[in-house]
């Protein structure tokens, strides 16, 4: 039958359920685990054949030769797009995709993160780019 | 009551991407539309060739925000052609879920949009959260909520497992229950049915004539659809109706996009209970062999077609997309006629336009000497420049003075 | 003369009007939101939104005539409050009482819609002009059913006077279930009034951008909206005045409690009827009004008509 108000009922149930909507940014988001967001460079996989400089749709990675054997990443989280190509592409696993997706910074030059290289081939990769990401030149030296 | 002219856009409410149309009321009854595009050309097609198929699939993935999955698919299909890649079943199936959600997120998408624009907030709020369900599982599946970026060259980038096919069947479920309750509300509700029916009237001679694509032609009876007149995919694999409608208005338009939902649940659950074994991917070459392929695909929004040709290096010789709101938009104008200034939103939106997918470049003919020429970006800017000059208003130190501001 | 500014002024005058105004506003919204299954707005945001607006630069349009561009707000938030002062809240004598005092109340109430059409026509823009003539076309409609239905009650009772009104259901409580449709109408074009959704056609912002108030901003919006928020608390009023003569006996605390409950209930009731409907077009408005709901005002009058000699 045609007449106003057929929605009447949902809305009142609705009255008395939990809002499907959260107070974001005050309440935390988890995205799935296989979620592309933020790349990070693990160095001391890297041997610097650059295939992910070539196969980024960006140009938004520069891997630059550093020392022996050592390879520093920067990324522009500006032009990136997250599609993760150079994950697929890393022929050593030396780029990860992880979760993070709130990247927005007031400054421009924050976004550029720098993956530098470890001094020594044996320690935790994971510790590396942790500590690497704040981009202090003398990070565990 | 003399004709007076307003515009919808380029900036107004009721668009959500820049577009002009000039609209000619008497009183409140529409006379005559002008139609204005070329606010957001991108240059997608020449940026192309200047890439390396890899990057232009990502590239052409970024021509929609809605249907990303559909442009990058029919890329790739032409792409794939182009170098006889036979890619294995189970990336053709994973391809074709992905597809069917997001038309699914699609469709969803426009039932709220059209709430939006005849002023049914409710309508929005409750379909944009079911919506959300899609988007999730999109996220989870794929790694992201729009830009799925799940295609690759002779495949697919990622698998999907056991429990998330399982897990996808019970979503079904939940959005069929809530698809439901929307026909319920489309064909009960008195002050939508008021709102959309009559509205933006479309002939089936019209529509055929104008070559109305997707749920716009199907709404006028134009019994097309590309997964089953040309199957691409799994499509020839499973069963499935094309819903059309004798409405021939907006009212039908919606009755289309909701039965289609109906069929995207059903078509999931066949694909989930058919999927094979077997790798996703094949190995691409990054150099293409020569030779051209069209291909076509049906996008939630119509037929969409994709044209490349390769000449045997990385990179595409020529790309070129027809998006499937160029198509329909030609109808638009046909749909205003005879219809009020308060119609002008939806029937717009009843199209599901997609502007900056359409929008290619922009000829200029004088109106003088019938001319054309085309403008180069040094010249229109020092045209703009002289028309505010003229108006009292000097732009041209304008970068000067604000950064001389910031700094103090 | 102290009292009579101090009620003027503070209360039951304009800064009790106001706060009151956006307490209703923020219920409004919140009940809309959790209806639409959303969160909402925490308590301060309407009073946030006006002190943010209030806070901007206004900005006149150079076609614009400025005298009647500034005034039209004034004008509009001057009317609402001093409608105010003739209905009778939580005592059965409002602050201000005269004999066709009604009449007067439903004509201060039309003098805001007025205010939007001038206030729209003097910004000489389309979209402020469009939204102008649809206010006015608009009025004409509920305007008419909406003078019926406030009326038919008075007719029962036998007075043009508000405050004699409640005094007469005071007496016979059981007669304003008889005017249960003039209620109902009363709803309808209170929701035209208000221009809120399925009658928001004036401002429908997907259609006009921004209505009669295009071209509005800053102080003068904020205005404007304020002038709205009250609107709806002064309307509500009167419909609880004349359709629910409950508890007006229990003194001046108990009143208090149940004018209050009362305008929650007629606020949740308006809140309702714009989440569950679509806005309609202009012609299906003044179709529906005239066909629809004008003959139903018509026949509360004559119900009443009847009564009144029959009681």
């Amino acid at each position: 039958m045609i007449k106003p108000g057929k929605m009447v009922r949902e809305v009142l149930k609705s009255l008395f359920l939990k809002p499907a909507t959260i107070l974001y940014p005050y309440v935390h988001v988890q995205m799935p685990d296989r979620f592309r967001g933020k790349i990070k460079f693990i160095s001391s996989r890297c041997i610097g054949c650059k295939l992910c400089m070539r196969d980024c749709p960006t140009n938004a990675i520069t891997i630059t030769k550093v020392g022996d054997k050592q390879f520093q990443a920067e990324f522009d989280l500006d032009k990136c797009v997250y599609c993760a190509q150079c994950v697929d592409t890393c022929p050593k696993k030396a780029l990860e995709a992880t979760v993070e997706f709130e990247l927005a910074q007031l400054k421009r030059g924050k976004l550029k993160v720098t993956f530098h290289a470890e001094p020594m081939p044996s320690a935790a990769p994971a510790a590396i780019a942790e500590s690497a990401a704040t981009s202090h030149p003398a990070a565990g030296a | 009551m003399a004709n007076i002219k307003i515009p919808i856009g380029p900036q107004h409410p009721a668009l959500k991407e820049p577009e002009s149309f000039s609209i000619t009321l008497n009183g409140e009854t529409i006379i005559s539309m002008d139609m204005r595009l070329g606010y957001n050309h991108r240059g997608i097609e020449k940026a192309c060739e200047e890439r390396t198929y890899i990057q232009a699939m990502y590239l052409v993935e970024r021509v929609c925000g809605i249907c990303s999955h559909s442009h990058s698919t029919c890329f790739i299909q032409a792409v794939e052609e182009i170098a006889g890649l036979a890619v294995p079943p189970r990336a053709l199936y994973i391809r074709t879920i992905v597809s069917e959600l997001e038309r699914m997120h699609s469709h969803l998408l426009w039932l709220g949009v059209a709430g939006h624009e005849i002023g049914f907030d409710t309508l929005l709020m409750y379909s944009w959260r079911d919506r959300e369900v899609v988007m999730d599982t999109l996220a989870a599946l794929t790694g992201n909520r729009v830009n799925y970026g799940i295609n690759t060259f002779g495949g697919v980038r990622r698998d999907i497992s056991k429990e998330q096919l399982d897990g996808l069947l019970k979503t079904m479920d939940v959005l069929e229950e809530r698809t439901k309750y929307y026909i319920e509300v489309a064909s009960q509700e008195m002050t939508l049915i008021k709102r959309l029916s009559g509205v933006g009237y479309l002939s089936h001679e019209d529509a055929v004539k104008l070559g109305a694509v997707g749920p716009t032609g199907r709404a006028s009876n134009v019994d097309a659809d590309v997964r089953r007149d040309d199957p691409y995919l799994a499509y020839k694999d499973i069963e499935f109706k094309v819903i059309t409608d004798t409405h021939n208005d907006v009212f039908g338009r919606t009755l289309v996009r909701v039965g289609e939902l109906m069929q995207s649940y059903s078509m999931i659950r066949q694909l989930v209970a058919k999927i094979p074994e077997g790798p996703v991917t094949v190995k691409a070459p990054r150099k293409m062999p020569a030779g051209e392929a069209l291909s076509r695909y049906e996008a939630p929004r119509g037929e969409d077609v994709h044209y490349v040709k390769a000449n045997g290096t990385d990179k595409a010789e020529r790309v070129k997309i027809r998006a499937p709101t160029l198509a329909n938009l030609q109808s638009v104008a046909k749909m205003m006629e005879n219809n009020r200034l308060a119609d002008v939103p939806i029937i717009i939106a009843a199209i599901d336009p997609c502007f900056s997918c359409t929008d290619r470049m922009v000829q200029i003919k004088h109106a003088d000497h019938g001319r054309q020429e085309t403008l180069s970006w040094q010249a229109l800017h020092a045209q703009s420049l002289e028309w505010y000059r003229k108006q009292g208003v000097d732009f041209a130190d304008l970068n000067a003075k604000m950064s001389r501001r910031m700094k103090i | 003369m102290i009292l009579s500014l101090f009620n003027l002024l503070i209360f039951p005058g304009f800064l009790f009007l106001s706060l009151f105004g956006l307490a209703m506003e923020f219920v409004d919204r919140k009940l809309y939101a959790r209806m639409q299954n959303r969160i909402g707005p925490p308590w301060f945001q309407p009073f946030a939104d006006f002190i943010k607006l209030a806070a901007k630069e206004e900005i006149i349009p150079e076609e614009a005539d400025p005298v009647m561009f500034r005034l039209m707000p004034v004008f509009a938030l001057t009317a609402v409050v001093t409608a105010f002062f003739y209905i009778p809240l939580w005592g059965t004598h409002s602050l201000f009482a005269f004999n066709g005092d009604l009449i007067v109340v439903i004509y201060l109430l039309t003098l805001p819609t007025l205010a939007f059409f001038l206030a729209g026509w003097h910004s000489t823009s389309l979209f402020a002009m469009i939204g102008a003539t649809r206010t006015l076309t608009q009025l004409f409609a509920y305007e008419v059913p909406l003078f019926m239905a406030v009326l038919a009650p008075a007719l029962l009772a036998g007075t043009w006077s508000l405050s004699e009104m409640t005094v007469f259901y005071q007496v016979h409580p059981a007669y304003a279930g008889f005017n249960i449709i003039g209620f109902i109408v009363a709803l309808i074009a209170i929701q035209g009034k208000l221009e809120r959704v399925p009658f928001d056609i004036p401002e429908a912002e997907t259609e006009i951008v921004g209505g009669t108030f295009t071209e509005y901003s800053g102080r003068l919006l904020a205005m404007f909206r304020m002038a709205i928020d009250i609107e709806a608390v002064v309307c509500a009023s009167l419909v609880a005045a004349v359709f629910l003569p409950f508890g007006f006996g229990l003194g001046p605390a108990w009143g208090f409690v149940i004018y209050v409950f009362k305008v929650l209930i007629i606020i949740a009731l308006l809140a309702l009827l714009r989440t569950v409907l679509a806005r309609l077009r202009i012609e299906q408005m003044t179709i529906f009004c005239w066909k629809v709901v004008a003959p139903a005002a018509l026949l509360q009058l004559l119900i009443n008509l009847i009564l009144s000699g029959v009681l």
